[in-house]
């Protein structure tokens, strides 16, 4: 089985029906699944931070929430974050692409990954950070553990996880 | 008419609604004037009342108005692509346009000035646009609620704010009785 199958299995039987994607190229299997599924409403948003609000309004209308989107958007919705999602107490799972880490090719992108893990940790915010495949072992409890405490909770995936990218 | 006196007098239509209401002075003006659990009151947060709304309407069957402002249409313009392209006709974008920024002093926004908010939102593809003067506001909604249609709304008006006090309620209880409204 993929591993983005995996993943959005996993979604789907935490009963998350409501899914906002800004793209990634590493996301970019996941967000095709997601778009695929009966089960999924996938809206993409335009900005992770309208994403959030989208998400917000879904979770009070009863459907489970979810973002996809790339680590730079930790620097676009930290007070979204803590304004919205963890002021009025709202889950919300965030499967992010880490992009910066071993295997980038982009120097920009390590720009904003040597802020990521800082920016989560001061925010408070519960971090796993998939690094092998195996990782995603965790999703389904990290999932259960979100719309336990209501809380945004940030699953880091990194180029190591995805299997790079490619030859370059 | 200044944005708190359009709420008064839209007050009764949006009492049976789901209602987003913008950060600042519009929720503390609908907080003063009619306080109702089916009011969602932002306190932080510019700029998403618009997209809340949307993911509201989107994820069950009653009818939701968003109130916005210009300005914090301005801020989140992204939102109307996506409004445009994921049809909620159970949702009412009502942006109450006096051209100013009011809960931070009155300075002029762009929609005040050479911008359309009713024009961008066309050609973002929301097919049901309907600028109106801001004594016209209750006949325009009321006609958007009984239309069945997703419709957003530009009502222009004068740029002004009364003295209010600042909302005090818990986020989580302001939270928590809105969702509780919801599936009621």
């Amino acid at each position: 089985m993929s591993i983005s199958k995996k993943i959005v299995d996993d979604l789907v039987a935490n009963d998350v029906s409501f899914i906002t994607t800004v793209p990634c190229k590493q996301l970019a299997g996941v967000i095709e699944e997601v778009e695929e599924r009966d089960e999924i409403f996938h809206i993409p948003a335009n900005k992770e931070d309208e994403g959030m609000g989208l998400c917000a309004g879904a979770w009070m209308g009863g459907k489970r929430p979810a973002i996809i989107m790339q680590n730079t958007a930790i620097g676009v919705t930290i007070n979204t974050l803590a304004t919205l999602t963890q002021f009025y107490r709202m889950p919300l799972p965030m499967l992010i692409s880490y992009r910066g880490e071993l295997r980038e090719p982009v120097a920009c992108q390590v720009e904003m990954a040597v802020h990521t893990k800082a920016l989560l940790n001061q925010l408070n915010i519960p971090t796993y950070h998939f690094h092998k495949e195996s990782d995603a072992d965790e999703l389904d409890a990290i999932l259960k553990y979100t719309f336990m405490c209501n809380k945004p909770v940030a699953i880091l995936t990194d180029a190591s996880f995805w299997g790079g990218y490619g030859d370059q | 008419m200044i944005r708190s006196e359009i709420l008064r007098e839209i007050a009764p239509i949006l009492r049976d609604q789901l209602v987003v209401c913008n950060i600042g002075l519009p929720s503390q003006e609908l907080h003063m004037i009619d306080d109702q659990p089916t009011n969602f009151y932002m306190l932080g947060t510019m700029g998403l009342s618009s997209s809340i709304g949307l993911g509201l309407a989107l994820s069950q069957d009653k009818t939701v108005i968003s109130i916005d402002g210009d300005g914090s249409v301005l801020t989140n313009l992204g939102t109307l692509p996506t409004i445009a392209n994921n049809v909620a006709d159970n949702y009412i974008l009502l942006i109450i346009d006096n051209g100013s920024y009011g809960s931070t002093g009155d300075q002029p926004t762009y929609a005040g000035m050479k911008t359309s908010l009713t024009a961008v939102a066309k050609a973002c593809g929301c097919e049901n646009v309907v600028e109106c003067q801001d004594v016209d506001t209750g006949k325009v909604l009321q006609a958007a609620l009984d239309s069945k249609k997703m419709t957003i709304i530009v009502s222009k008006c004068d740029s002004g704010n009364i003295k209010l006090p600042v909302i005090t309620k818990d986020p989580v209880v302001i939270r928590d009785r809105f969702m509780t409204a919801v599936v009621s």
